[in-house]
């Protein structure tokens, strides 16, 4: 007996459909329902997850068919210090105030590429923030705190 | 004459010194982010969205985003020139002849053709524009609940059909991005939806947020996967002025593109990307030496740039008349709109004519300020191609956060732009495009709204949508922009014009 070999693009992305589907399912499932003639905020979106489902069993199907492209590498490193940046802006914009969260924002990233070295890095970042700072506080008169109450502002 | 009455009003608009001065930096913004390499029109208009929503005039900041998205892709074009790096799939074409053109020493000939032909497609689009918008509007006004569904669903068919790659997986992009777009409350019911007991989400995700992270933040971490060096082929740029012999040999072209882009911008889904393609094949069968093609032949580039510029162009009718988004960029423009508190569709013109001219006339202005400014600039574009990549990723990580946070002021906001970032990245490394994915999201709660509408107006019996004659063509239309997409000639057809595309 032949086995069967999954081409791991394809096969991830078919999962990847039928995950979100059964999500968006679930989700609708709770909610009201409806008619088709009075439909209620279930209705549509349940159909949709259906589809969605659908379409994954068709990709996976394929999957197994059709070798394709490999996935290639991964940029760990950039995942690992672009993503964090918005997320502690987001978490510090309030306490340390603005210009704080932005300079450690932009520090962070910075060093997504191997080829930053530290200087340039906290040089650009100070830049960065700087510029920020009069474009968006002193020029578009944004009604951000520059300093947050966490530094005892 | 109604039309120049229109035209002027939509100048005077355009024209103030106010206005001027955001269409300029727009364009200036525009180019500045779309001549770094490996940053699309797309992405570059995601990262400045943000900032156009400080202006409190939705006039000015629409046209600043308008200039952008010219600038955008005028960059891209000077990019594929240059370093034959296109930074979007409309300027590939650009890259095959022009980058020859470059490597013989005719770099500057090559770039004023682009800009020469942009201008002249940018200015006989902007005409049709004016020409057809006041028709369609009126038609627009016909549609009811019934019409739009069957509009919408040719748009998202559309660009299921004109995604790279798998069908089926651009299919299931358009889905996601529907359901992604039902996040938030039900509009009808007040129901919470999909928002995981996030209070923040209750208006529904972001667009802003969505779009920097799919785009913007999903296509850095593309760039990080293999950081080559880039080799700048130019570093002067000198002989900007075509030749007499050139400006013979590029006139035809350029007519024909603008008249091949233009009719093929307004279909949905098409862009500016389907235009620029044909008019390469035509001028490449037309041509009395077709072997000079890829090896620096100036029709090659003088036609698809126009063709690219007057589908760009072009693709605004469908959104500004009948508040159909049939590509990511207008999806864009038309979050835009609606974060402004303006709803796109026909009643745009009719209620705030001063805005909807304004937007057209200061397309033609766009287009002169580009010519005006980046013949001269061009030393300056040059010298920002050889600015190291890296130092990008920390301004355009702070900007991009600050600027989705002031949209709102909601912290949330940018935890979406983290989700969606390697969302995004995942969908790119999952061969799925993302483009489709926006359009069902923006299309979603639209779609939605007026599907349940029509089921009621038509008490339940979803054959109103066969039954009525206009939503009935619509349909028709789409079911055969499937079919074809699924012959196998059209089929084969197809991943040839991709893999030409992305060689």
């Amino acid at each position: 007996m032949k086995s069967i070999r999954i081409d791991s693009t394809n096969g991830l992305c078919g999962a990847f459909f039928i995950a979100c589907g059964l999500f968006f399912a679930y989700q609708s499932w709770i909610l009201d329902m409806g008619t088709a003639l009075r439909m209620g905020p279930g209705y549509f979106p349940l159909l949709l997850a259906a589809v969605l489902v659908l379409l994954g069993i068709v990709v996976l199907i394929q999957a197994t068919r059709v070798q394709g492209e490999p996935i290639g590498p991964l940029a760990w490193r950039g995942m690992l210090l672009i993503l964090p940046a918005p997320i502690f802006f987001g978490l510090t914009v309030r306490g340390l105030g603005f210009v704080p969260a932005i300079f450690i924002a932009a520090f962070t990233a910075s060093f997504a590429s191997v080829r930053m070295k530290p200087l340039p890095a906290l040089i650009l970042s100070a830049a960065v923030t700087l510029f920020a700072y009069f474009v968006f506080s002193k020029g578009l008169n944004l009604p951000f705190r520059p300093f947050g109450p966490w530094l005892g502002f | 004459m109604e039309l120049l009455d229109n035209l002027i009003l939509g100048f005077t608009t355009a024209s103030t010194l106010w206005n001027l001065l955001f269409c300029l930096i727009g364009v200036l913004l525009g180019t500045l982010i779309g001549v770094l390499p490996g940053i699309g029109a797309t992405a570059t208009i995601a990262m400045l969205l943000p900032i156009t929503f400080q202006i409190g005039d939705p006039v000015s900041a629409l046209i600043m985003l308008a200039g952008v998205y010219y600038g955008a892709q005028y960059g891209g074009s000077t990019t594929a020139i240059l370093i034959n790096m296109p930074g979007e799939s409309s300027s590939a074409v650009t890259a095959i002849d022009g980058y020859q053109m470059a490597r013989s020493g005719r770099a500057g000939a090559a770039l004023a053709t682009a800009a020469i032909g942009s201008f002249f497609a940018g200015t006989v689009s902007t005409f049709l524009i004016a020409l057809f918008a006041i028709p369609l509007t009126v038609v627009a006004l016909k549609f009811g609940a019934a019409e739009f569904v069957s509009l919408m669903v040719v748009g998202l068919v559309s660009s299921v059909a004109l995604a790279h790659g798998s069908v089926v997986k651009a299919m299931g992009m358009v889905v996601l991005g529907l359901l992604l777009g039902l996040v938030g409350t039900d509009v009808i019911s007040g129901a919470p939806r999909f928002n995981l007991g996030i209070r923040e989400y209750a208006d529904g995700l972001n667009f802003v947020a969505v779009a920097v992270g799919v785009f913007g933040i999903a296509e850095m971490l593309r760039n990080l996967e293999n950081e080559h060096d880039r080799s700048v082929l130019i570093r002067k740029v000198h002989g900007l002025l075509p030749t007499r012999e050139d400006f013979r040999r590029m006139a035809a072209p350029i007519l024909r593109g603008t008249a091949l882009g233009s009719v093929l911008g307004i279909l949905p889904g098409a862009g500016a990307i389907l235009g620029s393609f044909a008019s390469y094949t035509v001028e490449k069968r037309l041509s009395n030496h077709p072997e000079e093609f890829g090896k620096g032949a100036i029709e090659g580039v003088a036609g698809p740039e126009s063709a690219n510029n007057a589908g760009a162009q072009t693709s605004f009718i469908p959104m500004l008349t009948l508040g159909i988004p049939t590509n990511p960029v207008m999806a864009l423009m038309a979050g835009a709109m609606i974060i402004q508190g303006i709803v796109p569709g026909p009643n745009v013109a009719t209620e705030q004519p001063s805005l909807f001219w304004g937007i057209i006339a200061s397309m033609w202005i766009g287009n002169l300020l580009l010519i005006v400014l980046n013949l001269p600039l061009i030393g300056l574009w040059v010298k920002l191609l050889t600015v190291p990549y890296y130092i990008l990723f920390p301004i355009i990580m702070a900007f991009c956060s600050i600027g989705v946070y002031s949209v709102n002021s909601n912290v949330y906001d940018l935890y979406v732009v983290a989700f969606f970032g390697i969302f995004g990245y995942a969908l790119m490394k999952m061969r799925c495009e993302p483009a489709p994915l926006l359009l069902g999201f923006v299309l979603g709660p639209l779609l939605e709204e007026n599907l349940r509408r029509a089921m009621i107006l038509s008490k339940g019996d979803p054959m109103t949508f066969i039954t009525r004659p206009i939503s009935a063509t619509l349909l028709v239309l789409a079911a055969a922009v499937l079919v074809i997409v699924f012959l196998p000639a059209v089929k084969k057809k197809r991943a040839e014009v991709f893999v030409e595309e992305s060689a």
